[in-house]
Order: structure tokens, then C-alpha cells, then sequence
């Protein structure tokens, strides 16, 4: 119940703000530009668009998705609302559900709002439907995912700026650090399993499996293992943060 | 209706509340006077259940604020000292977000937000953003979100701070109205405020409380007959602690 009034309130916050506009603007010109000049878009002919569009999406959000939550909880503990919060008849647990709920309805609608490309491949082609949903899923249990390590970094600092950087660069060593490149050096340097454990740390391997289409077991633990584990985190900081 | 049982709190090795018990009764306004870092806000955040205390314990109402937080926060209105509020809302808007967080719902969470916006004379910034605020209104919508549940505590962080002289009188006032029918505890640093709100004070230094009485008496206790001078006398400059 609190964590509805709490997501209504953030949700109407971030509508009521240049930046959720502002982050979906620059999203889906970034993720257009990957999928016409890296994807191939328009000379690959392949009608899915789990290479030409997919594909590329961590690489933007693992920016965009920290420069959209930097303020989360940063933000509360700096005005001091966050003292309001905890003097109300509510659980620090619906605060941070209804704040991590509303920013990832914002992602839902950013990612959502790139429905024009699928559009295209149904008109131009007889792509598989099906499995283009799972990469919008995929793509949003992304964001949803950097999206828990940006609230986990917020609850540490007041100031929205290093909260920021520093989940950016969590986001990035991720991703970047599992890349496609650095994962056939890795391959090279250590044992296969080694290697495999390195790659498996970032998200590549478990949304690119879900976005084309099949869903494996370690990929839903990956997902549920970082947004549960940074969840918790939250509340355990914000608890000692009073203690 | 306020009950505060050996309330201790450490920093760290710094106890920054050390020991302290009083009570509210209803009709009462207590005034919590001290020096700046002698642990009243430190205090207040205990008793409405924002910082858990190291040790000791605060009753609302007979309700403990650590055995049954929710219940005994359901009994408080809290003004922190800094005045916080959502910047990005409007007033009307920031306090039906608080009526509904308090559990109010349909008429009653409209009914109680027109009767702040009344008790508080903020019908002239209703819609308007808490952005735009002068410091005095702000700290008065900060003050209607303490009021909107009717609650039978009132613990007021500095309530005067800030605010023009005419401001003060009617947030004083406002004060000693609502004191008839609550409990109510606010800090203050303005000496004169305890003659003209209070009906009891204490002052606390370095965590305890050194002085406890209604202002008549603590000006008698005072040699020279002025509450300033017994607060020089009593507490401790903050460059000797």
C-alpha cells in the first residue's frame, strides 16, 4: 500500500522533470545510432533484431541507466525528506521498492518507446515475434539490473554527482570488462573455466541468451542474484546509515 | 503521553545522549533548550523512531517507538530542524503524498489537508511549488505535514528558526493553542520563546539534562533573573567540551 504512494510520488517526480525526458531522448538516439551504424540495420537483411538492435543496448544503458537513478536515494538524504520518511508509519522496505519500481517503469517506457524498429522489421520482413519480446525483456531486466547497483551506490552518498560516477563505473566494468573483445583475450590467458567464470560475471552472456530467446536457469539467477543482493544492500546501509 | 526512559545514544565513542528521562504530559508544552551538539535533535530523532537509541527506550502514548514503531509513529507529528520537503511537489500536492503515507484516504485525507493548509495560513501557496517557498513557508508546509493526522504528540525541531518576528509570534501561537489539547516538545535557542510558549523546560547539556522546571521557576533559579544568564551558567561552551 505505502509502496504505491511512494511510486506514484517518484514516478510523477521523474515526469515532472526534464530528466526522465532527457535520458529517454538520448536513449533512443543512442540506441538508433548503434543499431544503423554498428548494427547494420538496414544491410544485415535479417528481419530479427537481436544483432542489430540488441545487441548493442547494455552498452548504452550501463551509462544511462546510472545518470537516471543517480538521485534515488542521494537525493532524500541530502534534503533530509528521507528523516521525514522514517518519523511516517512506513517501512524503509517500501521506499525502496516504490523508488526502484518507479525508475524501472521509466526504463519500461524508454526501452518501449523504440517500438518504431520493430515495427519496421514486421513491414520490411517476418521476423520471429516471439523472441523479439524476449529481447525487450532481456533488455529490460538490463537496465532493471544496473538499475539496483545505481539505488545500492545512492544509499552511500549525498551527493548525486559520485553516485553517479561511481555506479557508472560499476555498470561499465561490467559490461565493457565482458565484452566480446576482452572475453576472447580472457579465453586465451586463463583455463576455459576461468575464462567462462570472468564472462559470466557480466551481463553479455545472460542477455544475449534471453534475447535470443532462450531462457536458461543461470541467466534468470544472475538477474535475480544482483537485484535482490543490491535491494538488501540498500536497506542494510540505510539501517547502519542510523545506527 | 511523552515518556523518555534513560534515552542513550553513542556515536561511535561519542555519547552524543547520554541517560536522559523526562515526561510530557497532555497540556503540556515543554520547551528543550541546550546549546548546539548537546543532543537534542539527536533526542528528538530517537523518540519518533527515526535513529534507533543504543539504549533505553521512548514511550508515545504507553506505545514504545522500538517494540511497536508503527503504532507509535501513527501517534507523532514531527518537524525536523531542517525543514525537508519534496522540492519537485506542490504544497498541496506534497501533503495529500504525506496524508496518504499517513493512511488517510478519500475525504478525510481532503478534509485534512484544507485544515492544515488553514492551520498553517497557506492558502495564499496552496498550488504553488515548494520550490518557489520563502523560508518561512516552508517551514510552515513542513509544519502542516506534521499536523495533517491529528496526532496527540507534536515534536517540533526549532519550529521559530528562521522565520520573521512576525512569523514567530504566530507559529508560537499555533504552538500554545495545539498545546491545549497535546503533548507537545520543541527546541529552541530563543530564550524568550520558553516565557512566551512553555509551560515547562529543561535544559540539556553534553546528553543530560541540568535543569528542569517551569519558566517561572528557572528564572528564580537564575541569580540575576534573566533565563540567558542561567543558560550561560548551566551549559557548556561548546570550544571547552
Amino acid at each position: 500500500m505505502n509502496t504505491w504512494t511512494i511510486f506514484k510520488r517518484e514516478l510523477s517526480a521523474y515526469f515532472s522533470h526534464p530528466i526522465a525526458y532527457a535520458v529517454i531522448v538520448v536513449f533512443l538516439i543512442l540506441s538508433m545510432i548503434f543499431a544503423f551504424t554498428f548494427g547494420g540495420f538496414i544491410d544485415s537483411r535479417d528481419a530479427s533484431l537481436t544483432y542489430s538492435f540488441f545487441y548493442f543496448l547494455p552498452l548504452v544503458l550501463m551509462v544511462l541507466v546510472p545518470a537516471l537513478g543517480m538521485r534515488l536515494i542521494s537525493e532524500e538524504l541530502r534534503s533530509g525528506t528521507l528523516e521525514l520518511l522514517g518519523t511516517m508509519p512506513l517501512s524503509m522496505w517500501s521506499v525502496i521498492f516504490g523508488k526502484f519500481l518507479a525508475a524501472a517503469t521509466v526504463w519500461l517506457v524508454a526501452i518501449l518507446l523504440t517500438f518504431p524498429i520493430w515495427i519496421t522489421v514486421n513491414w520490411f520482413g517476418d521476423p520471429d515475434n516471439l523472441s523479439i519480446i524476449c529481447g525487450y525483456i532481456s533488455a529490460f531486466l538490463v537496465a532493471c539490473t544496473f538499475l539496483s547497483i545505481t539505488l545500492f551506490v545512492s544509499a552511500f552518498t549525498r551527493d548525486q554527482v559520485i553516485c553517479l560516477i561511481i555506479s557508472a563505473l560499476i555498470c561499465i566494468l561490467l559490461t565493457l570488462g565482458t565484452f566480446d573483445v576482452f572475453a576472447r583475450v580472457y579465453a586465451r590467458a586463463f583455463s576455459p573455466e576461468v575464462a567462462s567464470a570472468i564472462t559470466a560475471l557480466g551481463p553479455w552472456e545472460h542477455f544475449m541468451s534471453l534475447a535470443r530467446g532462450s531462457f536458461r536457469l543461470q541467466d534468470a539467477v544472475w538477474f535475480v542474484s544482483i537485484i535482490a543482493a543490491s535491494l538488501c544492500g540498500t536497506s542494510a546501509i540505510l539501517s547502519a546509515k542510523r545506527a | 503521553m511523552i515518556e523518555v526512559e534513560n534515552l542513550t545514544k553513542q556515536f561511535g565513542r561519542k555519547t552524543a545522549v547520554d541517560h536522559l528521562s523526562f515526561s510530557v504530559r497532555k497540556g503540556e508544552v515543554l520547551g528543550f533548550l541546550g546549546p548546539n551538539g548537546a543532543g537534542k535533535s539527536t533526542t528528538m530523532r530517537m523518540i519518533t523512531g527515526f535513529l534507533p537509541p543504543t539504549s533505553g527506550d521512548a514511550k508515545l502514548c504507553g506505545i514504545s517507538v522500538i517494540d511497536r514503531p508503527a503504532e507509535a509513529k501513527s501517534k507523532v507529528g514531527y518537524l525536523p530542524e531542517s525543514a525537508p520537503l519534496y522540492n519537485d511537489m506542490t504544497v498541496t500536492g506534497f501533503l495529500k503524498f504525506c496524508a496518504e503515507v499517513r493512511g488517510l484516504s478519500g475525504n478525510t485525507r481532503k478534509d485534512a489537508v484544507e485544515r492544515v493548509i488553514e492551520t498553517c495560513f497557506l492558502q495564499g501557496v496552496a498550488f504553488q511549488s515548494i520550490d518557489t517557498l520563502s523560508k518561512g513557508y516552508r517551514h510552515r508546509t513542513c509544519l502542516a505535514q506534521a499536523l495533517l493526522h491529528d496526532p496527540e504528540v507534536l515534536i517540533l525541531d526549532e519550529p521559530t528558526d528562521g522565520l520573521d518576528p512576525n512569523q514567530k509570534h504566530e507559529v508560537r501561537q499555533l504552538i500554545k493553542r495545539l498545546g491545549e489539547t497535546k503533548a507537545i516538545l520543541f527546541s529552541t535557542h530563543i530564550l524568550e520563546e520558553v516565557e512566551a510558549a512553555c509551560t515547562r523546560a529543561v535544559i540539556v547539556d553534553r546528553g543530560k539534562i541540568v535543569v528542569d522546571g517551569t519558566p517561572a521557576e528557572l528564572i528564580a533559579k537564575s541569580e540575576t533573573g534573566s533565563l540567558t544568564d542561567l543558560f550561560r551558567q548551566v551549559t557548556t561552551l561548546d570550544t571547552a567540551a
